[in-house]
């Protein structure tokens, strides 16, 4: 059997005197979709910023199953390592360059591997490296994904001049040029309108199939509900529940985490 | 024994300006965001106005006086608060909620102007004070080494805590105080609450400004020479005060001045003259290495 | 608001304006201070002059009231007339300006003076393109980029004094030893932000200038290193006794003490070159787009694999190389170093020309280092009031043009066809 993508083992961060998350252990599978989801201050985004090398958990070990590679303990790399290691995210309120062009977004996204063709800098500013082979190799996946996510019209325009939607599909695919094991979305789906959300369901099915595993916090429980394989659900810094969808919505647990605040969606 | 004490009366006074200085810094720092770099100018400007309030005393018979001083200083405050209201007015106004370089540069023009403006009005040279308060009260003495705390020296203490005192007051117990602290908490909310912003972003400037007359004032009569100039030395090392301190924190500001003062103070006395400025801004690069929110200021946690 | 009553509006706004402006200007100006003969102060009137301020005031915020109506002078960061006509004509305007600099010496009526004008000007176009990598690719606010001047120049004037090496082997070594110092200084303080950045790299730029004030021995403290080894053509040395291996004599040409100063034009213009050459390629590639996205969101670029404080430091270092390239011409130039050169205000004036031409722009930069330091050559006779000018042009046009002359930013690569960005949309930097 093949193991998980991603391994968290009673994962602690604190604050200071708070503990934001307490103690969680859970599996992201190979291939699949897992969803993060829990009321709000539950400790999702923290649990990802840990994840994604953004903190320093407190306690625990995350460890990345990347195909072919011995397994990597995420917690011990420093924040820019973990990109390399395989692990790509996107950021709630939406991340991009907005000065830059979609393309340049996508290409900044290949820093690492465009970097080591240059020699460096020194050999691509004085002509003499394969630097302009391996940028051509970059444009060509840029424009696969910027087709991917339909954005090629809007290639040559600036990041921050695209509509909100364009901007988290475009951010996805960004985060998707740095050829990730592993993609992590917060929140995806916020903002966006019904029509959206299907295209961005399609989207993230269609990443899975090329054998990217997700990870997603997700506040629209239509969209978690429909694509994940699994769910995991914290609440108050604890995970309280973790398997697939249906089983998760009839967890008493969940459903009492829930009342009160986010009752119908949770039944939705 | 008694070499050290003298330091650490001359450190407290000197101390005492930067800490003046410094709050006028964090206070715009506090609402704005910026650092107002032509705030060394408005010291150097407060100390000029006193200067000419003072010879022009006495040239028309006055000779020092408490009352003579205390006229002098309310004119030079209120002159130097309309120096801050211009500043604002000028290089921050209009730029407001643009890009943020765009301030600072335009800061830093009327920095250069303030400095050649006075150069060309009154000279480059320096102007040499005679000293209208004179002698001190021993403090102790041992083995022929007589500490002395001079009378100018008091009077920096003492006026500088009475400023501070009246400040405080004026920061916490007022109508203008709240609406300050609700500008640097949330700007926008602040002026949904109806508090006029604009009105109380200009006022921090001039009472900023008004604190640095006083400074500028104690300084002349402490040191007695002064030019067009003093103004950038003085002004980075109160912001190294402010940095030091907690920027944004007004006890911060005065801790950090007083700190500052003392290092450069002990720095002079027992190592070299020549590089008490470096040993300022050593603290200031090693304050911001090691110690990025300052003494007293508040943590900040990255938000991703 | 019509212009009917309009004027008693501007008119009590302009009365304001001068009340103010008398309570500011009638202390400083009215009442000189001067140095009397028994060495006590005496107090001499101008009240003409102070006058005559009050009035321009008065006559200058009436003007302006009534021009614009009563909000006064807006920011803009909308691509104006001269923004677009800069754009358009760039493409032209770049080689014409590239190509009016190639053959200025060899422009008849172009004398002594106009060539230390154009090496003037030329070497603050070097400096801001060379801190434009800096602030405007990277968003490092960098106050203290005169102490890489410093580094350069100095190092120049040692190496070529005590170790007698030759300028082509200096240029280099000081270039290495700024961009050295560039990392020493730039790896303790990068990880700060903002305005803590610009207020620590002042400090040390401030901490070594006073070194270079109280290192006596080393630099000769405030009297400066003097006799500093001119620059030689590849070996033949200017000299205007002619004859055997000297450049005159060499090339069979009249002795003349142009030939040195053409040379210096040449070179200075060679090495703003290099500057201009370099930062335009790396701005095509990974390196650049990284020092540029990083401007724009570090965080993002740490989610995205790119290491934050190697990318500043590059940046940093690069600057600070091409800043002490500067310095050993500068030193070359002059044949003389001391302190007084590498003030504050040299770093001030650097990122005036790189703020004020448009952060990241080329084009920007060069025709702002050419507007204030031609501009203030060319105004030389005010002497004292030339800065007081030169402050007040860095506000009036941060004022109204807080994105700089060439607000926009050109991609660095397209599918199609590259469009500007607008300025509003491109990040400052926030460290």
């Amino acid at each position: 059997m093949t193991p998980p993508i991603l391994e968290v083992q009673r994962l602690t961060m604190r604050f200071g005197g708070l503990t934001a998350v307490s103690s969680v252990t859970f599996a992201a599978g190979q291939g699949q979709i897992t969803a993060l989801i829990g009321p709000n201050g539950a400790g999702k985004t923290t649990l990802f910023n840990c994840v994604t090398g953004f903190y320093r958990p407190s306690e625990g070990v995350i460890r990345l199953h990347k195909r072919g590679v011995a397994p990597t303990e995420l917690q011990r790399l420093p924040g820019y390592r973990i990109a390399r290691a395989g692990v790509a995210r996107t950021f709630q309120n939406i991340r991009l360059f907005p000065g830059m062009t979609a393309l340049e977004n996508l290409l900044i996204a290949q820093h690492g591997r465009l970097m080591a063709a240059t020699g460096w800098g020194i050999g691509a500013v004085l002509g003499l490296s394969r630097y302009p082979a391996a940028e051509r190799e970059g444009v060509e996946r840029a424009k696969r994904w910027l087709s991917a996510t339909n954005l090629m019209d809007r290639a040559d325009d600036p990041a921050g001049a695209l509509p909100y939607g364009q901007q988290r599909r475009l951010e996805i695919a960004r985060a998707m040029c740095t050829e990730p094991a592993l993609l992590c979305l917060d929140e995806p789906a916020a903002g966006l309108n019904p029509r959206e959300s299907d295209e961005l369901a399609r989207l993230l099915l269609d990443i899975r199939q090329e054998g990217t595993s997700i990870l997603l916090i997700e506040h629209d429980m239509g969209v978690v509900m429909r694509i994940s394989d699994r769910v995991v659900v914290l609440d108050h810094g604890v995970l309280i529940a973790d398997g697939s969808p249906a089983e998760v919505r009839g967890n008493a647990k969940v459903i009492a985490a829930y009342l009160g605040e986010d009752e119908e969606e949770v039944s939705a | 024994m008694a070499y050290a004490l003298q330091q650490l009366i001359n450190g407290i006074s000197l101390g005492m300006i930067y800490g003046l200085i410094a709050v006028g810094y964090t206070m715009v720092y506090g609402i704005i965001g910026m650092i107002n770099f032509a705030h060394g100018d408005v010291f150097m400007i407060g100390a000029f106005l006193s200067l000419i309030g003072l010879v022009l005393l006495s040239m028309g018979g006055v000779m020092g006086g408490p009352a003579a001083l205390i006229l002098v200083l309310l004119v030079s405050v209120a002159l130097t608060g309309l120096y801050g209201w211009a500043i604002e007015r000028i290089a921050y106004r209009p730029l407001r909620g643009s890009f943020r370089l765009a301030p600072l540069i335009s800061a830093i023009g009327l920095s250069i102007v303030l400095q050649n403006f006075v150069q060309v009005s009154q000279g480059a040279r320096v102007k040499p004070m005679e000293t209208l308060v004179r002698g001190g009260i021993e403090v102790m003495r041992e083995d022929g080494f007589v500490v002395q705390l001079a009378y100018t020296q008091m009077l920096i203490i003492g006026v500088t805590l009475a400023v501070l005192a009246v400040f405080t007051v004026l920061v916490t117990r007022t109508p203008l105080g709240r609406a300050m602290r609700a500008c640097e908490q949330d700007r926008k909310m602040a002026s949904l609450l109806g508090i006029d912003t604009d009105k109380t972003i200009s006022l921090t400037f001039v009472i900023g400004a008004a604190l640095a007359a006083v400074a500028g004032t104690m300084y002349l009569l402490r040191y007695g020479v002064i030019d067009f100039y003093i103004g950038f030395l003085a002004g980075v090392k109160a912001f190294t005060a402010a940095v030091l301190g907690g920027i944004g924190s007004l006890p911060g500001a005065v801790l950090g001045g007083l700190l500052i003062g003392l290092i450069e103070t002990f720095w002079s006395a027992y190592f070299s003259v020549q590089y008490k400025d470096v040993a300022a801004f050593s603290i200031l690069v090693l304050t911001l290495i090691f110690l990025p929110t300052g003494l007293l200021g508040r943590q900040e946690v990255e938000k991703v | 608001m019509k212009p009917a009553s309009a004027l008693p509006a501007a008119l009590k706004d302009a009365l304001i304006a001068a009340a103010v402006s008398a309570a500011i200007f009638i202390p400083l100006v009215a009442l000189r201070t001067d140095v009397g003969p028994t060495g006590a102060l005496t107090l001499r009137t101008r009240w003409p002059e102070a006058a005559l301020l009050v009035g321009l005031v008065f006559l200058g915020r009436l003007a302006l009231v009534l021009w614009t109506g009563r909000r006064g002078l807006r920011a803009s960061t909308a691509p104006g007339p001269w923004t677009q006509r800069l754009q358009q004509a760039g493409r032209l305007a770049a080689p014409a300006f590239l190509a009016l600099a190639l053959v200025l010496p060899a422009i008849p009526g172009v004398d002594r003076y106009w060539l230390d004008l154009g090496i003037l000007v030329l070497t603050y176009v070097m400096l801001g393109w060379g801190l434009n990598i800096v602030v405007g690719l990277a968003g490092l606010l960098d106050l203290g980029y005169v102490a890489f001047y410093a580094v350069g120049a100095y190092s120049y004037a040692l190496l070529a004094q005590e170790f007698g090496l030759s300028f082509w082997v200096c240029l280099p070594l000081a270039g290495l030893f700024a961009a050295f110092w560039g990392v020493l200084l730039g790896f303790p303080v990068l990880r700060l932000r903002g305005d803590y950045l610009a207020i620590v790299t002042l400090a040390f730029g401030e901490i070594i200038r006073v070194v270079l004030i109280n290192w006596v021995s080393l630099t000769g403290g405030p009297n400066g290193i003097s006799g500093i080894p001119r620059p030689s053509f590849f070996g033949l040395p200017f000299s205007m006794a002619g004859g055997e291996g000297t450049f005159a004599g060499f090339f069979g040409l009249e002795p003349s003490p142009s030939h040195r100063v053409i040379f210096l034009y040449y070179l200075i213009l060679g090495l703003a070159l290099l500057t201009n050459w370099v930062t335009i390629r790396l701005r095509r590639q990974p390196l650049g787009r990284a020092w540029e996205a990083l401007r724009e969101d570090e965080i993002a670029c740490r989610a995205l694999g790119i290491n934050v404080t190697t990318t500043k430091l590059s940046a940093f270092a690069l600057g600070a190389m091409f800043g002490g390239f500067a310095g050993a011409f500068f030193a070359t130039r002059q044949a003389f170093v001391s302190p007084e050169s590498f003030t504050f205000i040299e770093s001030a004036i650097i990122l005036a020309i790189v703020v004020l031409g448009g952060l990241g722009s080329q084009i920007g930069v060069a025709v702002a280092a050419l507007v204030l330091i031609g501009g203030t050559e060319v105004f030389r006779d005010l002497q004292e009031w030339r800065m007081l000018v030169f402050g007040g042009a860095m506000v009036l046009i941060m004022v109204l043009r807080p994105r700089g002359l060439v607000g926009t930013r050109t991609p660095s690569i397209a599918l199609g066809k590259k469009r500007a960005i607008g300025g509003d949309l491109v990040g400052e930097g926030r460290g």
